[in-house]
């Protein structure tokens, strides 16, 4: 019993922190993806993914995106999508962003 | 990566050491997977040895950074190649013009100064977006309206020197700079026109100061790195709406553009807009391609007469106007008043958009930059495998006569190259009083496809100069081709740039190549 109590209670800040920083990769997805990946009219990387036959096309609905997908999008970049350096997303933003995106 | 040109590894790693003293580490790049974030994602030279590659790059926070780096720069001669955002996609993005410069990323300086919504301006800093300057402004509740180039992830501080251009009354971006903040070359910070003096209280609000006006020296070009830069914003306008008007016939298209310098030149008609045709729309109709597939082409009276029978105009110009409700009615009024002097001209009202937009207008635009809103919806128009594109867009005369010799010059130079994959935007407004073309060519992953697409665009560069017509702007790859086209008095104009490179910059450290100005000691690599 009081092994099962520790284990709950070290899981709980882990929990939590994978709760914030999915947080805080949502605020950067918002202001870096958003652009071209959110939903509604003129959005280019939702048109395009819509176009590749990807369902669904906005990345916050996928559920199969994994960290390896997203890292290699943004630092290498996919057609017209350019690469971002490190200056824009940080390696700490990149792993909230994928944070965000495993965590819906 | 590529050690800057003439430097030895060893001082190379001794540079990198005090930059790293002066930006901290974590903003010194130089292992090869972060210095490859710099390359062009739209190079021209895909999978090419020519595909410019940066030795390092250094981003840093403040001014007495950047005079620390220039200084360091100037005793190793390292090469410093400066962004704003970035984002200067078409044009070369982050990419250096010559390999082996050391990028100075401004992206960090992103601190938005101020913004005045009773004078109605902003300073920024190089790393502000027109994202983040919305951004601010909207979560400040100011009383300002946006001029956004088409993507808004580029900086106003990185456009405006680059000359870019909008689509609405502000949209000549250069014309709306109002005080630049420059380092030049030897770490002196220079303030332009009222910025020079002290205390200064009208840095935003009187471009000119005393002396000779020397903030155009800054742009498109490598005297300095600018720090701060003071940009005109509109008070916003009440309403936007766009009339369409159009004509029946192929030489209509004369007193139609003759009406329309004289609505934009006097204010009238205040955006950003285009002649269409609806022959382009028609491209694909079997008739017009048998037509146009005949020996000798279609004539005139038999491409008026298909359009007829569709019951389309030949011409059609989509009039945007802005100002108070009371007003642009009367506007659109009187542009259909002095459009009524074309026979069987038409007109048609268009979107009409209260502004500020509301969320539900907004939801309803396919691009809102127009309403001054910005977005990154232009990168719609690529089409989804697109790897990008570059442009020839040469400046012409705003006249009928002008679309119709741009269109049959370059129709036939494309043609003669076997180029088929050109989609022509003919004759926009960014500019006043003059007509923009823009020839977009997509970027292939293909290098023999990218090798004749790149003669082709140089061959239309040398053409279009041959006529008189000019490029704007253009991409690293071609700014020599571009420099050189600009000739007048054997090259009087390139000699006095390089004169004023040598003065300011002896060392010739800073962004070589840029505009086609390269330092003394690199000037036989001069195309």
């Amino acid at each position: 019993m009081m092994r099962t109590c520790l284990g709950i209670a070290l899981l709980l800040p882990v929990a939590a922190t994978a709760q914030s920083e999915a947080e805080r990769g949502r605020a950067i997805y918002q202001k870096w993806c958003t652009p071209c990946h959110g939903t509604g009219l003129g959005k280019p990387g939702t048109a395009a993914a819509a176009a590749h036959g990807a369902k669904p096309a906005v990345l916050e609905q996928r559920t199969d995106l994994n960290p390896k997908v997203i890292e290699t999008a943004v630092r290498n970049g996919i057609n017209f999508m350019p690469r971002f350096r490190k200056t824009e997303i940080s390696n700490a933003d990149l792993a909230a962003i994928v944070a965000y995106l495993a965590h819906k | 990566m590529p050690l800057p040109p003439g430097v030895s590894a060893k001082d190379f790693q001794t540079v990198l050491r005090q930059f790293e003293g002066v930006v901290g580490a974590e903003w010194v790049f130089s292992s090869d997977e972060e210095v490859a974030l710099y390359r062009d994602a739209y190079s021209p030279f895909w999978n090419e040895p020519e595909d410019p590659v940066p030795s390092a790059a250094v981003a840093p926070d403040g001014v007495e950074q950047i005079q620390q780096i220039v200084r360091i720069a100037n005793k190793y001669k390292i090469p410093l190649w400066t962004v704003s955002t970035g984002k200067n996609l078409a044009y070369g993005g982050s990419a250096p013009r010559l390999s082996g410069s050391v990028l100075l990323d401004l992206k960090r300086m992103n601190r938005i100064l101020e913004v005045n919504d009773r004078n109605h301006y902003a300073l920024v800093e190089p790393g502000v977006s027109y994202f983040d300057l919305y951004r601010y402004t909207q979560e400040k509740g100011l009383n300002v309206f946006i001029d956004a180039p088409d993507p808004g992830w580029g900086s106003p501080v990185g456009n405006t020197l680059d000359r870019g251009g909008g689509h609405t009354p502000l949209r000549d971006h250069f014309s709306t700079l109002c005080g630049m903040e420059v380092v030049l070359a030897n770490g002196d910070v220079v303030r332009t026109g009222m910025g020079a003096l002290p205390n200064a209280r009208t840095w935003q609000q009187y471009k000119y100061g005393f002396g000779p006006y020397v903030d155009g020296i800054f742009t498109q070009s490598n005297f300095g790195i600018v720090t701060k830069m003071g940009v005109w914003l509109l008070p916003m306008p009440e309403m936007r709406f766009v009339g369409t008007v159009s004509v029946p016939k192929h030489d209509d298209l004369i007193p139609m553009v003759d009406t329309l310098s004289y609505l934009m030149n006097s204010n009238i008609v205040q955006g950003t807009t285009r002649v269409n045709s609806s022959l382009t729309a028609q491209a694909r109709d079997p008739e017009l391609i048998a037509l146009r597939s005949k020996p000798g082409g279609a004539s005139v009276p038999e491409l008026e007469d298909f359009l007829r029978r569709k019951n389309l105009p030949y011409w059609s110009i989509d009039l945007p106007f802005y100002g108070p409700t009371e007003v642009v009615p009367a506007q659109w009024a009187f542009a259909k008043r002095k459009f009524s002097a074309i026979g069987g001209v038409q007109f048609r009202d268009g979107a009409t958009n209260k502004l500020p937009p509301s969320p539900e207008d907004l939801a309803k635009v396919a691009n809102p930059v127009p309403l001054g809103v910005p977005s990154l919806a232009i990168f719609s128009a690529l089409g989804p495998n697109s790897h990008g594109h570059i442009d020839v867009s040469p400046i012409t005369p705003m006249t009928g006569q002008a679309v119709f010799e741009v269109m049959e010059v370059f129709d036939k130079v494309l043609k003669e190259m076997g180029i088929d994959n050109v989609g022509v935007v003919p004759a926009g407004t960014y500019y006043p009083r003059s007509f923009f073309f823009l020839f977009t060519f997509q970027i292939e992953h293909d290098v023999e496809k990218n090798r004749k697409m790149r003669a082709a665009f140089k061959r239309l560069v040398q053409v279009g100069a041959e006529h008189g017509w000019g490029e704007y702007r253009t991409h690293l790859a071609f700014m020599d081709d571009v420099a050189n086209a600009y000739s007048f008095n054997n090259h009087a104009l390139l000699r006095l740039h390089e004169t004023l490179k040598d003065a300011l910059d002896p060392n010739g450290i800073l962004s070589p190549g840029k505009s086609g100005i390269w330092p003394k000691h690199m000037r036989k690599a001069r195309a």
